[in-house]
């Protein structure tokens, strides 16, 4: 499986509105390579469908298995990427999605009168290039993001996310013999701790917010349903080095004058300040909806809602993974393989035969998915945040980062939208996507929009137009 | 507040700018708004403040209101993001250029500043524009604001005078010297329709439907272009009521950020992004000018500009309620004339000599069939 | 920098290195020290957050195109970047 350059693309049938340019056909198009989008990709070109998927970042794998040589990447996930290159599935890395929309109401609202087209259209920027992919069937795979939560220094160059600084070390990016603090919570800073020391980081203090308490209680959760985490766990505490896990503890500032030198701690009673080089923060994940969202997928208080198959509430597009809810790899592997065999089923020349699976191997799935996002449960009750961080925000802290709008410049009686229409919050490039779930955090603020274009795209991209040969049809 | 003088119904920048304006005039003033100060379409237009001459009527209007414009610039703090970057109309060809030296006599006559610039002037003011164009017409006294902000600014200084501002309450219903807002009747001598390209729902005789706009906004490029840059063609776009058009029109931001339109719609009230409208919009702004095309666009976005017939905002009395008075139907140029709207119609409730002739604005005046 | 990856030749802020070819620009760029990848609107020097393409902190002027994320822009032998930094 080669990455297909868009040059591959096929010339678009004349005449048919909105677009020009060039169109990639295809049964079945996957957003996303992560465990998800990887799954279920592989399980629907197995059973011989045309499948495309496009992911924004260089190689396959998304967050959890982004890697720059498959040797460094755990023999699961070496066999998945196996699995997935044997399957016939055409990946298109480094492709942003930028728009998406069912065939049929870009046919309406173009005023075009006969039979509606059937089908989905999503438009990828490809090194700036437009690509547009026409697909029966979409899968959404798109992951999460980081919440980020702001307090006074945040904003300090060398204080990267948790799951941010473990992408960037991923990428190639080192932090050798720096003494690096990784503070915020969940599950996720004790694995990043992990990988910065095995890296040669110096990692001072790993600080959960959670109480002890909580965290016992998901012990004791984890230890009925799944033993296998706790060893997992205790593995990588003994990762760390000689690094502290301090539990209950967070973060309230961070100092220092071109970058971070310093950050202060709390438990609640005391606090204390740790030099440091590095600061990861991180508060959790918050699923990536927008894509679902610019399809008319229901959505509910954050999480693409799914039917057991997978399906989201538009006939055709199925959505698997982070977007439904954070449930880590293996929930995601499952609905992957769940969305991508339900597709086959329901997608293609009619006659061919449909091979949704095995009886006992959706039984088997569909015990995953039940266990892990059981588990899921039991780690957003342990992680729950602590009102205490809401108050860390003081009048100079800045809340949106593309627009530096502070917290002293906003209300919280307004709405979101009346904070951004009156001080620019949330209007940058990044449209909301971290100052939207901060502040959803510290006000209760909800209802962001997601427009076209789902992520910066050029002008040309969404004029239809692309820039190599063969620019107009 | 007790009994208030003035209920004004909407708070977009129409209704905000004659809330101010009886403030100032000391009204007890109430602001209704169905959602939030400046969240309409105020929230989704450009902002450019420009003289129009389609008609007499509409010249009168938007000169006049720039003159206000001007003398409010020193009050307004930097959010409200004015620039006055002034107005570049471009010609492509000899036909346009006559019409751009017509529109540049008639200015003159009328005592706006303008000056007409030849192609190579237009290269130089402008390096991002095609070249060559057949030339310019120069309007520095045009400006470029930011509305939703500006609303918010005019409302609060109403306050600061005494107003009252109720957002999230919805009128139901107008009646005379009354509105029926979340089950209750609150008087007042004079009530004001302001409430936009929904002001007809209000009155249902108000002829006013929804034209739709589709503008993308762009990151931060600054002096990308310097002019607020419209194609001569533009008058053709916004006065015609046909179904849809397109015509090049993009703005600088103050910070640094480029906003391109623009388009026109009926479609009633579909919300929805039209693809191939957006793609043919941006395709018209790259053939003006070609380095648009690698820059990145952050988010697009639709609003609802109010339309009449004959393209001439509604003020004025409505007679057939007692003490009812509208402002709305303000079209593409509500922000440009919502200044001068608010002093004409506080001159005709106060009984004060306006300033602009009102009768082309009369809301009972008989309009031409739809063409 | 992991010496044993293949490397290439990029430009940065008008001096040449050599980088690991299969890093991202923003991995490389963390590695040479640049202090800022971009200036806020306010003036404060930004770099990356979230490593994953969302938060878009990351620009930096790409081959004479602006505001490109460098966290998901692989290295290209002979590319020029440059930063506010
Ligand atoms: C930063 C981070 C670190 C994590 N670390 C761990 C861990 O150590 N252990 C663990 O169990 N779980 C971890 N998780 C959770 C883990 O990634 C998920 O449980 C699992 O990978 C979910 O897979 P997914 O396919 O849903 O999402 P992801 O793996 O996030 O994959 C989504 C993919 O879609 C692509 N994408 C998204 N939007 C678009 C678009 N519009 N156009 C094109 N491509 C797009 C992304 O580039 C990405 O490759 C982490 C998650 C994050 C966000
Ligand atoms: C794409 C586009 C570009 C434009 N560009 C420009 C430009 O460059 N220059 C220019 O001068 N103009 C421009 N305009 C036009 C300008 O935006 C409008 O003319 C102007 O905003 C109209 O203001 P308004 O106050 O009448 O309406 P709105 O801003 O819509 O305000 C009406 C308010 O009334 C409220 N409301 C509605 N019903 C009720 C009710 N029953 N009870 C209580 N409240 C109610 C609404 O919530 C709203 O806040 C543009 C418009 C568009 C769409
Ligand atoms: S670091 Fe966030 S977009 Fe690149």
């Amino acid at each position: 499986m080669a990455a297909t350059p868009p040059a591959a693309a096929i010339p678009h049938e004349a005449a048919a509105p909105p677009t020009a340019g060039w169109v990639l056909h295809a049964e079945i198009a996957v957003v996303g390579a992560g465990p998800a989008g990887i799954a279920a990709a592989s399980r629907a070109a197995e059973a011989g469908r045309d499948v495309v998927v496009l992911d924004a970042a260089p190689r396959p794998g998304g967050q959890i298995w982004r890697h720059r040589r498959r040797e460094e990447l755990p023999a699961r996930a070496r066999a998945w990427l196996e699995r997935f290159d044997r399957s016939g599935a055409r990946l298109i890395a480094g492709a942003q999605v930028v728009d998406a929309w069912t065939a049929a109401d870009a046919w309406a609202a173009a005023g075009s009168r006969g039979a509606a087209p059937e089908g989905f259209r999503l438009v990828a920027e490809v090194d700036g290039e437009r690509l547009e992919v026409a697909a029966d069937r979409v899968i959404l795979a798109t992951g999460a993001r980081e919440l980020f939560l702001p307090f006074p220094g945040w904003t300090l160059p060398n204080v990267f996310g948790v799951g941010g600084a473990q992408a960037l070390v991923k990428a190639g990016a080192s932090f050798a013999g720096k003494r690096v603090v990784v503070a915020g919570s969940g599950p996720l800073l004790l694995a990043v701790g992990a990988t910065l020391a095995s890296q040669g980081a110096r990692v001072a203090v790993v600080a959960e917010q959670a109480s002890r308490a909580a965290l016992a209680r998901f012990g004791a959760a984890l230890l009925l349903r799944s033993p296998g985490r706790i060893a997992q766990a205790a593995r990588l505490r003994s990762a760390l080095g000689g690094a502290r896990y301090a539990v209950g503890c967070w973060v309230t500032r961070a100092d220092g004058d071109d970058a971070v030198r310093e950050v202060t701690l709390t438990d609640g009673r005391r606090s204390w300040t740790e030099p440091c080089d590095v600061l990861c923060t991180g508060y959790g994940l918050v699923p990536n909806t927008e894509l679902a969202e610019m399809l008319g997928c229901g959505v509910d208080g954050g999480r693409v809602r799914v039917d057991e198959w997978q399906r989201t509430s538009v006939a055709g597009v199925y959505c698997a993974g982070e977007p439904t809810g954070i449930a880590g790899v293996d929930a995601a592997l499952a609905e992957g393989e769940i969305a991508g065999a339900h597709a086959v089923a329901t997608s293609g020349a009619a006659g061919t035969p449909g091979t949704a699976g095995a009886a006992d191997d959706r039984r088997r799935l569909f015990r995953i998915r039940r266990r892990e996002h059981g588990v899921a449960r039991a780690l957003e009750r342990a992680f729950t945040l602590r009102a205490e961080l809401r108050d860390l925000p003081r009048g100079d802290t800045i809340l949106c980062r593309c627009e530096d709008v502070t917290r002293g410049m906003v209300d919280p009686a307004w709405s979101f939208r009346q904070a951004k229409l009156y001080t620019r919050i949330g209007m940058g490039p990044c449209q909301a996507r971290v100052c939207g779930p901060a502040c959803e955090f510290l006000f209760g603020w909800r209802g962001q929009t997601t427009r076209v274009p789902t992520a910066p795209a050029e002008v040309r991209t969404l004029a239809g137009e692309s820039g190599g040969a063969g620019a107009e049809g | 507040m007790g009994r208030p003088d003035a209920i004004v119904v909407g708070g977009g920048i129409i209704g905000a700018a004659c809330a101010y304006e009886l403030a100032r005039a000391g009204m007890r003033v109430l602001v209704l708004d169905a959602a939030c100060v400046g969240g309409g379409t105020t929230a989704a237009g450009m902002g450019h403040v420009v003289v129009m001459d389609d008609s007499e009527a509409q010249f009168a209007l938007s000169a006049y209101s720039t003159r206000l414009w001007h003398e409010l610039e020193p009050e307004l703090p930097r959010a409200a993001e004015v620039d006055r970057c002034g107005t570049l109309w471009v010609a492509e060809d000899d036909e346009q250029l006559e019409a751009l030296h017509a529109k540049h006599a008639y200015y003159l006559a009328r005592g706006v500043e303008a000056e007409v610039v030849d192609g190579a002037d237009v290269a130089r003011l402008e390096p991002n524009l095609r070249a060559p164009l057949a030339g310019g017409l120069r309007v520095p006294g045009d400006r470029v604001v930011y509305p939703p902000y500006v609303a918010r600014w005019l409302v609060d200084r109403a306050r600061d005078l005494g107003a009252t501002v109720r957002e999230g309450c919805a009128a139901e219903r107008l009646e005379d010297r009354a509105v029926v807002a979340g089950g209750e009747r609150l008087e007042a001598d004079v009530v004001i329709d302001a409430a936009g390209v929904a002001a007809a729902r209000l009155i249902p005789d108000l002829p006013i439907v929804p034209r739709k706009g589709h503008l993308a906004i762009t990151d931060r490029y600054p002096g990308f272009c310097r002019h607020q840059l419209v194609e001569l063609g533009y008058h053709k776009s916004a006065h015609t009521m046909t179904s849809e058009s397109v015509a090049f029109n993009v703005q600088p931001r103050a910070t640094g950020q480029l906003l391109i339109g623009s388009s026109r719609e009926l479609v009633g009230w579909d919300a929805s992004p039209n693809r191939s409208i957006l793609q043919r919009m941006l395709r018209r702004a790259m053939e003006f000018m070609p380095g648009l095309a690698r820059l990145t666009v952050i988010r697009t976005w639709v609003g609802f500009r109010p339309a009449t017939p004959d393209k001439l905002p509604l003020i004025g009395r409505w007679p057939a309620l007692e003490g009812v008075w509208v402002a709305a139907g303000h079209e593409g140029l509500g922000i440009t004339t919502s200044l001068g709207t608010a002093r004409l119609l506080a001159d005709q409730i106060l009984g004060r000599e306006p300033a602009v002739d009102p009768a082309p604005f009369r809301p009972d005046r008989v309009f031409a069939p739809h063409e | 920098m992991d010496t044993t990856h293949t490397e290439v030749e990029i430009e940065v802020d008008g001096r040449a290195f050599r980088v690991p070819a299969d890093a991202t620009v923003a991995a490389v760029l963390l590695d040479l020290g640049v202090g800022a990848f971009r200036r806020s609107v306010t003036g404060e020097p930004r770099l990356p957050l979230c490593g994953m393409g969302t938060c878009q902190e990351c620009r930096v002027t790409i081959d004479g195109v602006a505001h490109r994320r460098a966290c998901m822009t692989p290295v290209r032998a002979g590319m020029k970047v440059s930063t506010d930094g």
